[in-house]
């Protein structure tokens, strides 16, 4: 089974790009291209060139032990494997439901990764393709003059950035290694200093969220043709939605929609995902492609994340997200919106959520007091799925009589969307490159198109050295011609 | 800084235990936070922010502390700029991109900035700290100690490789 582009018949008679690897998106994911001598393309591929074990890592392991060593998993997300870890082994300490304080707890602590993961991306990873364009001229015109209306983008930023960091640190106890979510609750409350202090800067997170979408939204207005279009493919939607259709990124069933919007597969509960999907593996990339098993690997794959949950689900359940989630539907009039630029405006929708999901949780009694822990029947397996900033987290683990992590399955986001993105960088490659001179500029569209999904590549290996950009062109031989770098 | 007063310092150190070498930061930072000096503010994280950019704000000096993947010497020290374009790398920033931010957030000249880097050579998810690591986290402990005894910028300058 292969899909257009993906191999090309006569692969000896090509000249071979290598972008390795992709810059501003976390560790060792590599572009190839095959090109002929006219510059066509017939080979384009996103490979992860590093395997990542993360299954060998945790076997073996005493089931307590899992919540807090999965944060090592990786430097961006932490939190979301943490919370996916303790709601998989809920159900093997028999705590389901777990008690409200925990469950709000772990809500709260899950949104302020929501807002600070999206503030980074959008404001200090996009904003400079976004803001200053990376292809049309005009397009460019119109972005920087929106860049000059915004001259404290960077700062809201990093504030932003900041409170939702502060979140984390005072529901899970420290904001790096945080041990708050324990197998069948939360081992702490909030304390009420933090929730003041919280409180007194929430309106203002929440306001800053709201120019975000606003500015993301423009950006589309200016330039349509360049938003609705780069990269563009189509494909199914997956995410988990709350039992009455609403956005919620913390628990839910998994639904599956088809591109033109129709609800194919609904209501399935996190423990039976493996009903839902089959992991596909590949020669070329370590990393596995999910596909709806149903519809079999050709038909099955689909999108994870943003763009996949703003247009999932049923409503947003806070006013002014759920209003901004309708402008979005209405600029499409309805239609599904599957142009990667897009999973930037959803991102800040979902920002915007997170921030007023922040702002109404902090009053909330059961935070402060409380019974935090629940208990059950033992079991010896459990699941827990979380929508993860970047798309759905599946945590899957069967635990032995002596308490040992026997059986492991994770698939995190950015594996979810490995075939969307796969098609993203043939959509641009076919576009933009295809029989011309290739340049750095041309060579980064290539590259805004793999962001727009915000992946995480290798998770948390990031010392000094280890990730300049590097582009080479080789000949049909093999024999490096060109070369470009920077640090 | 108010004259007089102790030279407030901030230690920024990244890095994940879980992955060998890459432990080098936190654990050198551990032992500079044993030290005990009040005016020493120590920052532990994976990665290196935008956010840590508002940690400088509150330093009169800063040093940074990271694993680096491609040098020979075991410890090297060095003085740091601002990067003179935005961070261009991934969800990590190098310290120069760290300065950058700040330049741009904070509208200021961030204050003297230092990299301690540790030489390492295994970063696998699971692997224990190299022989190689073990000798750089000593020579940069040796080097640290030099340091805070005497926490002045035209001191550490002397210290630069």
């Amino acid at each position: 089974m292969s899909f257009e582009l993906e191999t090309a018949p006569n692969r000896e008679n090509l000249r071979r790009v290598a972008i390795d690897p992709v810059s501003r998106v976390e560790g060792h994911g590599k572009v190839t291209l095959l090109l002929d001598e006219a510059g066509h393309i017939h080979e384009a591929r996103l490979h992860i060139v590093e395997f990542r074990g993360f299954e060998a890592f945790i076997r073996g392991r005493p089931y307590w032990e899992v919540p807090v060593m999965v944060q090592r998993l990786c430097g961006i997300c932490p939190v979301s494997h943490h919370l996916a870890a303790a709601k998989a082994l809920d159900r093997v300490v028999g705590a389901v439901p777990v008690t409200a304080t925990a469950d709000k707890m772990r809500r709260l602590m899950h949104y302020g990764q929501i807002l600070q993961s999206h503030a980074l991306h959008f404001f200090h990873l996009s904003s400079p393709d976004l803001l200053f364009g990376f292809g049309s001229p005009v397009g460019q015109r119109n972005i920087v003059g929106v860049a000059r209306a915004h001259p404290d983008v960077a700062k809201q930023g990093v504030l932003l950035r900041k409170f939702g960091q502060e979140v984390i640190r005072a529901t899970a106890g420290k904001r790096i290694h945080g041990t708050a979510a324990v197998p069948g609750g939360i081992n702490r409350h909030l304390d009420a200093a933090d929730r003041d202090l919280l409180a007194a800067e929430v309106d203002q997170m929440v306001a800053w969220s709201q120019g975000a979408v606003a500015l993301v939204r423009r950006l589309h207005e200016a330039d349509p043709a360049l938003y609705d279009q780069f990269g563009h493919f189509e494909s199914g939607l997956l995410s988990l939605v709350r039992d009455d259709g609403a956005m919620d990124l913390y628990d839910g069933h998994l639904r599956l929609r088809d591109a033109a919007g129709t609800i194919l597969r609904d209501d399935v509960a996190d423990q039976e995902y493996l009903s839902l999907i089959t992991e596909e593996v590949r020669a070329w990339s370590y990393m596995k492609f999910p596909y709806v098993t149903e519809l079999g690997p050709q038909a099955g794959w689909y999108k994870v994340g943003p763009l996949a949950r703003v247009q999932n689900c049923d409503f947003i359940p806070s006013p002014l997200a759920e209003a901004e989630r309708k402008a979005f539907i209405d600029y499409t009039g309805g239609a599904i919106q599957h142009a990667p630029l897009a999973f930037h405006w959803a991102r800040m929708i979902e920002m915007l959520h997170a921030a007023e999901v922040i702002r109404e949780m902090l009053p909330d009694p059961d935070l402060v007091a409380g019974e935090r822990m629940a208990d059950g029947v033992r079991t010896g397996e459990g699941v827990g799925i979380i929508e993860a900033p970047r798309g759905t987290l599946i945590h899957h683990y069967g635990v032995g009589d002596d308490d040992l992590v026997s059986m492991c399955n994770l698939i995190v986001s950015t594996t979810h969307n490995n075939q969307a993105m796969n098609h993203a960088v043939r959509a641009v490659a076919r576009k933009y490159l295809d029989g011309r001179e290739l340049t750095e500029g041309l060579l980064n569209h290539i590259e805004v198109a793999i962001r727009a999904f915000d992946p995480c590549l290798s998770c948390a290996t990031h010392a000094l050295g280890k990730m300049p950009l590097i582009v080479e062109l080789h000949d049909a031989g093999g024999a490096v011609v060109d070369r470009l770098s920077r640090d | 800084m108010t004259e007089g007063a102790p030279i407030r310092v901030v230690v920024l150190a990244a890095g994940n235990d879980a992955r060998g070498d890459d432990a080098l930061g936190p654990l050198l930072l551990a032992r500079i936070e044993a030290l005990g000096i009040d005016a020493v503010r120590c920052v532990f994280d994976f990665q290196f922010q935008v956010e840590h950019a508002l940690d400088l704000g509150e330093a009169d000096l800063a040093l940074f502390v990271d694993a680096h993947a491609d040098q020979v010497e075991p410890a090297r020290l060095g003085q740091i700029e601002a990067a003179r374009r935005p961070p261009t790398g991934s969800h990590a920033l190098s310290p120069d991109e760290v300065l950058q931010v700040y330049a741009r957030v904070c509208s200021a000249d961030a204050p003297p900035c230092f990299m301690l880097s540790l030489r390492g050579e295994t970063f696998e998810l699971g692997a224990g700290l190299s022989r190689a690591a073990e000798e750089s986290l000593e020579a940069g402990w040796a080097l640290a100690q030099r340091l805070f005894d005497c926490p002045d910028a035209n001191r550490w300058r002397t210290h630069c490789a």
